[in-house]
């Protein structure tokens, strides 16, 4: 029995640690159908209850079968305002593909590689989703461009809502332009997403730091509702001797300096660090990012993680991706100093060993250093990649109710304040793009509820 | 785009930014920045604002040459890529000018630290205060904004390397000579400058407030490029700061952390003069 799934082609590791363009290539139209071929659409979709914006995913495959992609972009478009970035970041073994039936004997079916397909065959044909809607003259303001904003905004303009969405950066798109990068997700796709947001009637105003510029309190007199999206942009470090070295950076950072101001490329202003021998500390998708980013630049780019292989927190393909590009991963190991030369530069780390523990109450395996294990790794930079906390600036002076974890306080998606709606990681703590969406979705819904 | 209204040099490699930013300057308050990119693919470049006229609805920054992107914001003529702003905590005393009215203060600004003073000292003669200041430069020659300074100072102390006006010496001469006038003193300048300042001042136990310009990426909290170690925890000078108690400052490990992309910085520098030379 063949069923085995299409796999989608990729790069050539060695020829693309060298480069920064995308390393999955996407489905050809005869690899789509095959695909799509092998969806036996179950008459209670399970894979639809694994996403969290509910795609009618039975239907667009179908649609696919029959070759008619513009139905099945719009079948997806009813659910989700950004599907060219879904196909491409979601974590789909965990959500829609781990439901699939086929999964349970074989390989389920690649619903993100299907959905990439057709939206970027919606792209390339410029398809718009056939949605006219008159405007109903309420306003909102959304802050933060990223994909709960986005994905907000889109709902949001679809049910005829004028929306202003306020970006602090010079580009919108949040973690999707600043933080994943150009090989991941390339960042025309980006910015057609947010094109096609526009053609919807979405305003992006962009420079305009919320908090600041203009406060809460201002947006809540000037509009009818306001949907806080800002997001977990906060960096953490582990507070260990020689962080402030002057080649220690947070992940954030070097993400920025390559993705957003393009340092990537010899003609980019904005200068980037190229390391010889690079340490990116953490286990997650950042880390991931981070480490192949570096490995293109030339480093010789390491992982370092206290757990194992098991426990890394990162999507398997992008733990996967990294080991054919070369990247090399130190796991059950972690920095406990960063050594410097006088000039504060980075000449290596002293790092321990570290061992498992029986899970906790959490699931989660603790680990503890082993007594003795110390040792010394040279390297010139290190990168920290431990996740990030909530950045409130946005919030100033508005007196809104926040957790004892320091996120926004919501209840269905409402804060404390007036007409102030919030989701995305600003209230779940740093999480992933599509329950980002997810989140900007519920919140427009409540908004969409609160004028109907 | 934003209209560049002015862009002129006002000495051999200072320069004076007109721009019209309504948004930047409606609820701007003295010690807080802005960050310009001249270009789509500009760096960001972070500057601490000089002056907002609200009538007009003009940001004004006061800048000097020192690297590859101050040389081509010096070459922009009719609009800027980017003004984002304003960022960063106000100067405290400006925030709460109640509370300081007692203080006896002086400001002490150290090259082109004497644009982000001049606000400051404007602001507050405003509502009353009487405020000397203490200004130092390496010559006459680049000596700025003398009678803006004037007119908002009781009085200012120049004072040169080279003795070519004023008194010859360092800002922390004239300190030492006048130190029981005062009992509260903020000093913006170069980071030497700040350190030295803050040593006699902690000598006579005189409150001291500093303001850090770190290399900076995204300005909003985000990168964490701009950590300054205030007693010895990080700061981010963007979102904690600029401004910090300057007895608490490790300015070592700061002057340090300048230096990063030394090497890159020159060459992108090079690379940029050849740019805009064939243009």
């Amino acid at each position: 029995m063949n069923d085995e799934k299409v796999k989608m082609r990729t790069q050539d590791p060695k020829v693309r640690n060298k480069n920064f363009e995308e390393v999955e290539l996407g489905y050809t139209k005869e690899e789509a159908l095959k695909e799509a071929s092998r969806c036996l659409h179950c008459k209670v979709p399970r894979c639809v209850e694994g996403c969290p914006v509910n795609i009618m995913i039975p239907d667009f495959i179908a649609a696919i079968k029959e070759n008619n992609i513009k139905k099945a972009y719009e079948i997806i478009s009813e659910s989700s305002s950004l599907p060219a970035i879904c196909g491409r970041v979601c974590p789909q073994e965990k959500q829609c593909e781990s439901k699939c039936v086929k999964g349970l004997k074989g390989d389920a079916i690649s619903i993100g590689s299907l959905e990439r397909y057709v939206a970027d065959e919606a792209m390339k044909n410029d398809f718009v989703a056939n949605i006219k809607v008159p405007k109903n003259n309420k306003k909102v303001a959304i802050v933060g461009s990223g994909p709960a904003g986005l994905s907000c905004a889109g709902e949001l303009a679809k049910k005829g809502f004028s929306v202003t969405i306020y970006e602090v950066l010079h580009k919108a798109g949040g973690v999707l332009s600043y933080g994943i990068p150009e090989f991941r997700l390339p960042k025309s796709i980006v910015e057609n997403q947010i094109k096609s947001l526009k053609k919807l009637g979405v305003t992006i105003r962009t420079n305009i730091p919320i908090g600041n510029a203009l406060t809460i309190k201002e947006l809540q007199k000037e509009y009818d509702a306001v949907f806080i999206g800002t997001g977990a942009g906060l960096p953490k470090f582990m507070g260990i001797e020689g962080e402030d070295a002057s080649g220690v950076f947070s992940a954030n950072e070097i993400l920025t300096r390559i993705n957003l101001m393009k340092s990537y490329k010899e003609e980019s202003k904005t200068p980037i660090k190229k390391p010889k021998k690079a340490y990116v500390i953490g286990g997650g998708n950042v880390a991931m990012d981070a480490v192949r980013s570096l490995k293109r630049l030339g480093a010789d780019a390491h992982i370092m993680y206290r757990r194992s292989e098991e426990e890394l927190p990162a999507r398997k393909m992008e733990a996967e991706h990294a080991k054919e590009e070369g990247i090399k991963f130190d796991l059950l190991q972690n920095p406990v100093k960063i050594i410097t030369d006088e000039a504060n530069n980075v000449t290596g780390m002293e790092v321990v060993d570290m061992e498992l523990k029986e899970a906790g109450e959490d699931g989660r395996r603790s680990v503890e250093e082993k007594k003795g294990s110390n040792h010394i790794v040279d390297c010139d930079m290190v990168v920290m990649a431990l996740g990030t906390g909530p950045n409130h600036e946005a919030l100033k002076d508005s007196n809104i109710v926040l957790t004892d974890k320091n996120l926004i306080e919501v209840k269905d998606s409402k804060t404390s304040l007036d007409n102030v709606f919030a989701g995305g990681d600003a209230v779940t703590g740093a999480a992933t793009v599509i329950l980002a969406m997810e989140a900007g979705k519920k919140a427009a819904k409540e908004i969409i509820n609160l004028f109907s | 785009m934003y209209k560049v209204i002015k862009n002129e040099k006002i000495n051999p490699n200072t320069y004076l930014m007109e721009i019209e930013a309504p948004e930047v300057i409606k609820n701007a308050l003295p010690g807080q920045f802005v960050i310009l990119m001249g270009k789509e693919d500009s760096e960001r470049i972070p500057l601490t604002i000089y002056d907002t006229d609200k009538e007009k609805n003009i940001l004004s920054v006061i800048y000097q040459v020192i690297g590859a992107s101050t040389e081509e914001l010096s070459t922009i003529k009719k609009d800027i890529f980017a003004v984002t702003g304003p960022l960063g905590k106000p100067n405290e005393i400006c925030k709460n000018p109640e509370e300081y009215k007692k203080r006896k203060i002086v400001y002490v600004a150290g090259g082109v630290g004497v644009a982000p003073v001049y606000p400051q000292v404007k602001y507050l003669k405003e509502r009353g205060f009487d405020i000397d200041v203490i200004y130092g430069a390496r010559e006459k020659d680049l000596l700025i904004i003398q009678d803006k300074l004037e007119a908002v100072s009781k009085n200012v102390y120049y004072v040169t390397d080279d003795g070519s006006f004023g008194e010859k010496g360092f800002v922390t001469n004239v300190l030492e000579a006048n130190h029981d006038k005062y009992d509260l003193c903020v000093a913006i300048g170069p980071l030497i400058m700040m350190k030295n300042v803050a040593a006699v001042t902690k000598k006579y136990n005189i409150q001291t407030i500093v303001s850090m310009n770190p290399l900076m990426v995204d300005g909003s909290g985000m990168c964490g490029a701009c950590r300054c170690e205030i007693e010895g925890k990080p700061k981010f000078a963007c979102i904690d700061g600029p401004e910090f108690d300057g007895h608490k400052v490790n300015y070592d490990l700061a002057m340090k952390r300048m230096n990063i992309y030394k090497e890159e910085e020159k060459q992108k520098w090079e690379q940029m003069k050849k740019e805009l030379g064939t243009k």
